[in-house]
């Protein structure tokens, strides 16, 4: 369906593909040592890096050998393009799994099972959506239900750009779900009425931060765990709190080996390593450090688990089906977010 | 004088100036690969959905409601920009000043900043907390996150366009000539309508053209301050980034082509009008 893959296509992003490389590799010294390439979403800036000096250190320790790891931050669905588009990535750690999938599906340099090579479906950690709300959340927001309170506005990002923008609607959709005895209509009709309270709709889920944050707009900022956590500690605790909603939805933020990358570059021992390593119990640590949910939380420090409260998350491929399904039904041209933007005026 | 014998019409006619082969064909390669290769791309690219198919997109209520909003603004911010710019331009050339040089040389910096700073530093300003935003709250008035947030950027990056184009015409414009009208018995308005402002009419609609596609072509410094939400303040480079990021590369170009096309026929009918006020006035 993407005429993409016509050959002459191909041929450029070859060309392409070899400059950027060249153009990364001429950067440092033309010396013969391994780079790797980490093409990763957006709040993860923090995260790797530090996990990336660990992952540096434990490599040295182990093979003697130097490797750097670069990454790319982005939206999660243009960082999925620009890896579609030709961009060396030897690993993607993305927002969520449709944008694997299109890679996959695309441009076949991903192997459609990708979620059975890595232990847990590919998710070495996982997150889930909280609310920022100002300080002593004047609008009493507890739960998805508050948000469509008739004087509440959200600030969330376009589900069609982002990818915390997806899992948002999706969150939202499955409490409405849920609540009103597993009717699709009626969640259908609840996420309409959410949207409606938008009033303005970021192209990225940093971008909702600054504009709830900085700019003062609305009154709820549902984003990642991460994000929201990032914010209260870096913005102000004066100025935000973070409410955990008593149920909310299982993000998965899904890394993957992108074979034919590495097969080209010869690097696929020591991006398959990383990935590993991503599951080790220091790796662990580190995402529980930086508020996301380990996959395997005993290898994480106490006191930071403490800021990773119970909460009942659902699954959105036990409401919807498949990633396949998801991804057509709500986001894809002419889904649900296109026919809930249908009706103009708010 | 007798004419010079011509056996047949040429399609062209011949110039004093040598070496029209080298510098012909020189021109046609680069504009040929800096200009109309990529647009061959473009449509390349947009016309595996067929006309009905690029129609269809064109139609789709959220496509035209985004090229409404996209092209509606970009004229109202050219109008305001090439008004505006001329009183700039005018100023800059006919009064000396403290500080002339500085504000001349500060005239071109929407040129150079990038666009996303710009868009920020205006949605800073313009947000209901900004410092110009919070004022207009008290009246009432909502600018950013608004489409007239759009026109504030579109008015902002399109300025230096009308300045630059119309300040070397006011340079040039004979003293005398205003003087003889003056002698002859025009008074001042007269002499401003009917002596001043013709010539200066061809380079303002330079600057209106060149303003309006500056401000349809933007993303970067919009995105910022426009609130994106579809069919109030959505801009049509925005849908096309969208369309990318749902892998839609044939919408996406499908989106760009009809941009395309209305940019050139207002630049063409732009043109025109230019040419029937050369005429009209018979300058320049």
């Amino acid at each position: 369906m993407i005429p993409f893959n016509d050959r002459t296509g191909r041929r450029a992003r070859a060309v392409l593909a070899t400059c950027l490389l060249a153009a990364t590799l001429g950067a440092g010294q033309a010396r013969a040592q391994t780079e790797l390439l980490n093409v990763s979403y957006d709040p993860t800036r923090e995260l790797y890096k530090e996990l990336n000096a660990a992952f540096v250190e434990d490599w040295k320790a182990k093979t003697g050998e130097t490797i750097t790891v670069r990454v790319s931050h982005g939206g999660s669905g243009s960082q999925a393009r620009t890896v579609i588009d030709g961009v060396p990535a030897d690993v993607v750690t993305l927002g969520i799994p449709s944008d694997i999938d299109a890679i996959a599906r695309i441009s076949k340099k991903i192997p459609e099972d990708w979620r059975a090579k890595l232990p847990n479906a590919g998710l070495p950690y996982v997150s889930t959506v909280v609310f920022l709300v100002r300080k002593g959340n004047p609008k009493g927001i507890k739960d998805w239900g508050d948000l469509v309170k008739p004087d509440v506005a959200v600030i969330t990002p376009n589900p069609k750009t982002s990818a915390g923008g997806r899992w948002n609607f999706l969150a939202a959709w499955g409490y409405a779900y849920e609540r009103d005895g597993k009717s699709a209509e009626k969640a259908n009709a609840f996420v309409g009425q959410l949207y409606k309270q938008v009033p303005v709709l970021d192209t990225g889920a940093r971008g909702s931060t600054v504009t709830f944050a900085q700019r003062g707009l609305g009154d709820v900022l549902p984003t990642w765990e991460n994000e929201a956590y990032l914010v209260f500690e870096e913005f102000g605790r004066d100025k935000f709190d973070v409410v955990v909603p008593p149920t909310s939805i299982y993000a998965e933020p899904p890394v993957a080996l992108v074979d034919a990358n590495v097969d080209k570059k010869g690097t696929r021992k020591a991006a398959e390593a990383y990935l590993q390593f991503l599951y080790s119990d220091r790796a662990q640590a580190l995402f529980a450090k930086h508020r996301y949910r380990p996959s395997r939380p005993e290898a994480a420090r106490k006191e930071d688990l403490a800021f990773l409260p119970e909460v009942k998350l659902f699954k959105i491929e036990d409401l919807q089906g498949s990633w396949d399904d998801i991804q057509k039904r709500n986001f894809d041209s002419g889904g649900l977010f296109d026919q809930l933007s249908k009706a103009p005026g708010r | 004088m007798p004419e010079p014998l011509r056996p047949r019409r040429r399609l062209m006619q011949p110039s004093v100036i040598p070496g029209f082969g080298l510098a012909f064909g020189y021109m046609l390669t680069c504009l040929g690969l800096i200009v109309l290769l990529p647009l061959a791309a473009l449509v390349a690219r947009a016309s595996g959905l067929g006309l009905s198919g690029i129609w269809e997109v064109a139609t789709d209520p959220r496509v035209a409601a985004a090229l409404k909003v996209s092209f509606g603004i970009s004229i109202l911010a050219a109008l305001t920009a090439s008004t505006f710019g001329f009183l700039v331009a005018w100023v800059l050339t006919r009064y000396d000043f403290p500080g002339r040089r500085v504000v001349d040389a500060v005239v071109d910096l929407p040129f150079a900043l990038p666009t996303a700073v710009a868009g920020i530093a205006l949605a800073s300003l313009y947000a209901p907390n900004g410092l110009v935003g919070a004022q207009l709250a008290k009246l009432g008035i909502q600018a950013a996150y608004t489409p007239l947030g759009i026109y504030i950027a579109m008015v902002f990056i399109g300025l230096p366009f009308a300045v630059r184009t119309v300040q070397p015409l006011i340079v040039e414009i004979d003293r005398e000539i205003e003087e003889a009208s003056a002698t002859l018995g025009a008074d001042r308005l007269h002499t401003l309508t009917r002596v001043i402002l013709p010539p200066l009419i061809p380079a303002v609609l330079t600057g209106f053209a060149l303003a309006f596609a500056r401000g349809v072509g933007e993303y970067g410094s919009i995105i910022f301050i426009a609130g994106n939400l579809p069919y109030v303040s959505e801009i049509a480079p925005l849908l096309i980034v969208i369309k990318l990021s749902e892998f839609d590369y044939k919408g996406a170009c499908a989106i760009a082509v009809i941009m395309l096309a209305i940019s050139f026929a207002t630049l063409l009918a732009i043109n025109l009008i230019q040419a029937w006020s050369r005429r009209r006035f018979g300058y320049v």
